[in-house]
């Protein structure tokens, strides 16, 4: 496939890795945070609750900007992580981090809904017959929420696929290294003739959301079916 | 002593205070709704813990809140049918079925193929619980508690969310349950026909209290626990032997000194059962009464007359060592001049006996 030059592949396949990492990162500790929300009743919750939902309501530049802050080479947390290695600022898995972190309040929102509507007597009776509270979650929350737990991946994935403003304040626009999809359509629209490649990176993208779209809705209802016993 | 029990709890507007020993067998939790009976149970499985107490079963000592002991649920081995069912609706009947088994693994299981066969699930194992009756799906939650090899199995009303019918396909099942095995239950429910038939120790429970507590027969056949059964439910249960199947349809019991002609009862003659005969279905006569369609005549003599605070009085009448409780008024009472120790016939028509009322 030549439709494709080598930067336009290299912003795909960068997107893709992007994204796959940030949902599959952020999922157990979404899953986790969506348990605590629905489930337990401990101080400081409504605050908790007010900052996983941040994202969704601050500029995306200005949680771009926090990153860079905390996780940036100078601060607080990116420099300790800076002495065992791991940097953030500028490189990929920065990009993969604030992918995460933007698209953390829709798969919470999903994964708690669907927890909302287990019912606790089914888990009462799984503890009567001999289940720890961890295998009753293994053994029957799980699998009744994992239509939600499906649906808040795909959601997340997709919106990792469209983030742009907390990435590019965060770790840039740099070809081959920090450049995603929608930051290459951006870099494209600056120079002049780059609309052609633009239009098909749109495609792409396009393309990419569709998809999952509709692989969630397919995967989604066949879970649901299988749950429900019908 | 296999069950030992003494909690309190307090609720923000109800308190249950509540104590009492029970040998093996089943323990009816009996009263109305509202009385503490879910508490209770629940105390028993860990799902709630009593401000204060002490809970033991068979010598295991599942709650002491003097000693700071508290098992949680998962480890009580307390079997727990819940009236609703709470099948798991992602997992076939097999898997429901085997899901205390597989806990239960490492102490001692119960064997599948046979609690399969005892409640007649066979044919269900395939298929999911949303594709069951509720007959079906409450026999599925009976095998299920049984094969998590459970120490005591409670049932929380689980006949009250099935019609007439349903209820009958399964108490048989029940009565096999509870002469089969040797796991003791504790059986709730509002239904005196269901305790009478399965019950060995009945306690009754008002306003979280309880009022009573003794062996069933004895219970039930108390004229003092009558309001609290209410007027339909008082009702004494006699312990007979099947004589003979006759031509005509009707069965003959014997029951010590007297015999009773009951329509068409299943159990094999000689089979011992017990016949809950309720109180306002025995008329009482203190001659032997000529001419009469009733075919069961039962001579004894009146223990004990007990007047009620409207125009009812319950009069209990000694049959050999068996009793038998009749409401009448208490203007027959002063009529026919009843009084301990006067001789008297109890008379009662065959077809008053339901189906329901009759258990092994």
């Amino acid at each position: 496939m030549d439709w494709l030059g080598p930067q336009e592949w290299q912003a795909v396949a960068l997107s893709l890795r992007v994204s796959l990492w940030a949902t599959f990162v952020s999922l157990p500790l979404g899953i986790f945070t969506a348990y605590a929300l629905a489930r337990w009743q401990f101080p400081g919750k409504q605050v908790l609750n007010g900052l996983v939902h941040l994202p969704l309501i601050l500029p995306p530049v200005v949680t771009g900007y926090l990153l860079l802050l905390t996780l940036g080479t100078k601060g607080p947390i990116g420099g300790l992580l800076e002495q065992v290695g791991i940097v953030f600022a500028f490189r990929w898995t920065g990009a993969a981090v604030a992918a995460g972190v933007m698209a953390f309040p829709l798969m919470v929102r999903a994964v708690r809904l669907s927890i909302e509507a287990v019912d606790p007597k089914l888990e009462q009776a799984a503890s009567t017959l001999g289940a720890s509270p961890l295998w009753v979650f293994a053994t029957v929350t799980l699998p009744l929420i994992m239509p939600g737990i499906i649906a808040g991946a795909i959601l997340a994935f997709a919106k990792a696929m469209g983030e742009f403003g907390a990435t590019i304040t965060f770790v840039s626009n740099i070809p081959g290294q920090t450049q995603t999809l929608p930051s290459a359509i951006y870099a494209f629209l600056q120079v002049p003739g780059g609309e052609s490649s633009a239009l098909k990176l749109v495609i792409v993208a396009v393309a990419v959301a569709m998809t999952a779209l509709l692989m969630s809705e397919f995967i989604a209802e066949r879970v649901a079916r299988r749950v429900r016993g019908a | 002593m296999s069950l030992s029990v003494s909690v309190q709890h307090g609720f923000p507007d109800f308190s249950l205070d509540v104590a009492f020993k029970a040998p093996p067998g089943v323990t009816a939790i009996f009263g109305q709704s509202g009385s503490g009976k879910t508490t209770l149970v629940n105390a028993f499985s860990g799902l709630l813990r009593p401000n204060s107490g002490r809970i033991s079963v068979d010598g295991r000592e599942l709650f002491d809140s003097t000693a700071g002991r508290w098992i949680p649920t998962h480890r009580r081995k307390i079997g727990y049918v819940f009236q609703e069912g709470r099948l798991f609706p992602h997992l076939s009947v097999r898997q429901n079925l085997l899901y205390g088994h597989w806990f239960a693994k490492r102490h001692g299981t119960a064997d599948f193929d046979h609690v399969v066969e005892m409640l007649g699930i066979g044919p269900l194992l395939a298929r999911r619980p949303a594709k069951l009756s509720g007959g079906e799906k409450q026999r599925v939650a009976f095998g299920r508690a049984l094969l998590s090899a459970p120490r005591l199995l409670l049932m929380d009303e689980p006949l009250a969310a099935l019609d007439e019918s349903r209820k009958l396909e399964i108490l048989p099942y029940l009565e096999r349950l509870r002469d089969e095995t040797e796991i003791p239950i504790v059986y709730v429910s509002h239904s005196v026909a269901e305790i009478a038939r399965l019950a060995t120790t009945i306690v009754v429970l008002k306003d979280g209290r309880v009022v009573r507590c003794g062996p069933a027969a004895e219970v039930l056949g108390d004229p003092a626990i009558a309001p609290t059964l209410g007027v339909r439910g008082a009702g004494a249960v006699l312990s007979a032997r099947v004589v003979a199947h006759h031509a005509d349809g009707l069965t003959e019991l014997a029951i010590g000194t007297g015999q009773l002609f009951l329509p068409r009862i299943p159990s094999p003659v000689g089979a011992r059962i017990r016949v809950r005969i309720a109180a306002q279905d025995v008329m009482l006569a203190t001659s032997r009464p000529r001419d009469i369609s009733a075919l069961n005549l039962l001579e004894g003599t009146v223990r004990e007359v007990r007047m009620g605070v409207g125009p009812g009085a319950i009069v209990t009448i000694g049959i050999g060592t068996q009793t038998v409780l009749s409401r009448v008024t208490r203007r027959s009472c002063e009529a026919l001049e009843l009084a301990p120790g006067k001789p008297c016939f109890a008379i009662m028509k065959s077809v008053a006996v339901a189906p329901d009322d009759i258990g092994t």
